[in-house]
């Protein structure tokens, strides 16, 4: 449930679901965001322009000259939010690709977590992800959780351009790049699967917030044919 | 399918489309993007007789040099904006701002730079020829979205113009006064408490100056370090335009229309919406102060932006 509402400048709401990132907590943030994106389709609900999920926190933009923050609190304070109304959801297989020309930083990772590239792999894949919320580039999802063996801080320079489809790791998170952007996730691998997709603009984001992802091992064979 | 277009003889630096923006995006990315100064993009399609949401041309310090071919046109350029049209005789005519101009087959606009602002805007009367983008033509040069592929344009590229019955353009120009001052009125943000009480006091009572580094996603700025007393880091969370952020450096970055949807740095402030447009103009080297204004006064002084946008848009209507 919602801990706390503030107000983000003029133009925004700012709900917080409390200090603890888990699966529970960003749940509830999507519910609320499932149960909002319903409403504003419906137009049952007026001035809202932009939902942002995050971890544990709900952001709702609105136009000023339609409504103000006072009156969309009231009304979020208000709402009965049904679980997983929704429960469109989806479970998506990303192939991975580890060889070392996409692998960018596995020394790195063995020196720092003391293990071999194998054993991070194994502790990689053996694994289902959850999304927590896509965003800072147009369909990055932001997926946990990541074994704790294998959590690492994130690099201590940046990369000035890490490649488009690399899949990064930091802490408890794990990402894809969907696009050639500057970052500074640990780089285990790349995937060939489009992340984003401009021309499905139903669904231009392959992994949305509450979403499911099961990563799988493909040689560079299967890579280099993935999109043949 | 119309065949009146501009013929881009230089592309400038920072040439693109921009409307009102793209919205309900956000959740997987995609940023609000749209015109930087929503006032002088209103202005624009007034002028030429559009309705308020066509798209036009944004370009940035140095603009573009277009080429009419086949057709005639009307079109107006707003800002603070050196620019001239190169007529059919050779003679080269001074541009003034927020002014109705013909355009005859043939003749070129030489959008020289902007003075002490950044962003200007080109209208035609009826608009340009685009295709929609989920519901807007502004170009995202970030995630490769909008007209032109989601790229700022380039030489010998084309942008083709509605048709539109010039005749029935009333003769339209705005008495526009930019009220500048180098005050920013922002509110606390929701990571206020995480700064020292010194830098929260630096904050709205030093100057900052606006550096190099900014571009349509955000603003960095000079001046006195922020201390953090907190963390320097937050768990990621959305962020809208207007956001000033402070990252481990201690200088602030306000976030503009083209910014990151979700960032780890602690919100010192946000600029309110009555000054966004203004702070989308600063150039590099200005100084600004700001000051802290609370919610209510922000919603009276966008109520007061709004009516004065307003006033320029009914005064020859």
């Amino acid at each position: 449930m919602i801990k706390n509402i503030s107000n983000l400048g003029d133009s925004a709401v700012y709900c917080d679901f409390g200090p603890e990132v888990n699966e529970t907590v960003n749940s509830n943030v999507i519910d609320y965001f499932n149960h909002l994106t319903n409403l504003v389709k419906e137009e049952k609900i007026q001035g809202i322009n932009n939902l942002i999920p995050s971890y544990n926190k709900l952001i709702i933009s609105f136009d000023l000259t339609i409504t103000n923050f006072l009156k969309l609190k009231e009304n979020i304070q208000n709402l009965k939010i049904i679980k997983n109304l929704k429960k469109n959801n989806k479970k998506i297989k990303i192939p991975v690709c580890c060889d070392e020309k996409y692998g960018l930083d596995f020394h790195r990772l063995s020196k720092k977590l003391n293990l071999s590239k194998d054993e991070i792999l194994k502790f990689y894949f053996d694994k289902e992800y959850f999304c927590y919320m896509t965003g800072f580039i147009a369909g990055m999802p932001f997926l946990g959780n990541v074994n704790e063996k294998i959590r690492c801080n994130r690099l201590e320079t940046p990369r000035v351009k890490v490649p488009e489809g690399s899949i990064g790791i930091t802490e408890q998170f794990a990402n894809i790049y969907a696009f050639e952007s500057p970052g500074g996730w640990n780089i285990i691998g790349n995937t060939p699967k489009k992340i984003f997709q401009k021309s499905n603009p139903e669904e231009p984001a392959l992994i949305k917030p509450g979403d499911k992802v099961i990563f799988y091992q493909i040689s560079k064979h299967e890579y280099l044919k993935f999109n043949d | 399918m119309t065949d009146t277009y501009f013929e881009i003889l230089r592309p400038g630096i920072n040439t693109t489309i921009q409307d009102g923006g793209r919205y309900h995006l956000y959740h997987i990315g995609i940023t609000v993007s749209g015109a930087i100064d929503q006032r002088n993009y209103k202005l624009a399609n007034y002028i030429v007789n559009n309705k308020l949401s066509e798209a036009v041309i944004e370009f940035a310090y140095q603009g573009p040099l277009l080429k009419l071919k086949n057709g005639k046109i009307n079109f107006a350029i707003t800002g603070d904006i050196f620019f001239n049209i190169i007529r059919n005789n050779s003679k080269i005519e001074k541009g003034k701002c927020y002014q109705n101009y013909s355009l005859n087959d043939g003749e070129q606009i030489d959008v020289v730079s902007t003075k002490k602002s950044v962003y200007g805007y080109l209208s035609v009367s009826g608009g340009f020829e685009l295709k929609e983008t989920w519901k807007s033509y502004s170009i995202n040069t970030k995630a490769q979205i909008g007209p032109n592929d989601g790229n700022k344009y380039s030489i010998n590229e084309k942008i083709f113009i509605k048709k539109s019955i010039i005749e029935n353009i009333k003769d339209r120009q705005i008495d526009y006064k930019d009220s500048f001052n180098n005050i920013v009125r922002a509110i606390k943000g929701t990571n206020f408490d995480y700064f020292s009480d010194e830098a929260k006091n630096i904050f709205f009572n030093e100057a900052y100056s606006v550096t190099r580094l900014t571009d349509r996603m955000g603003m960095r700025l000079d001046g006195p370090n922020l201390e953090n007393t907190v963390n320097t880091n937050i768990k990621s969370e959305g962020l809208i335009r207007g956001v000033i952020q402070v990252p481990a450096d201690g200088k602030p970055i306000i976030l503009l229309s083209d910014h990151g949807t979700i960032g780890g740095y602690p919100k010192i402030a946000t600029v309110i919406s009555a000054d966004l447009d203004k702070v989308a103009q600063l150039s590099p080297g200005m100084k600004i102060k700001f000051k802290e204004v609370n919610l209510e006064e922000a919603e009276k002084l966008f109520k007061d932006y709004t009516e004065e946008t307003n006033k320029y848009l009914n005064e020859h209507s």
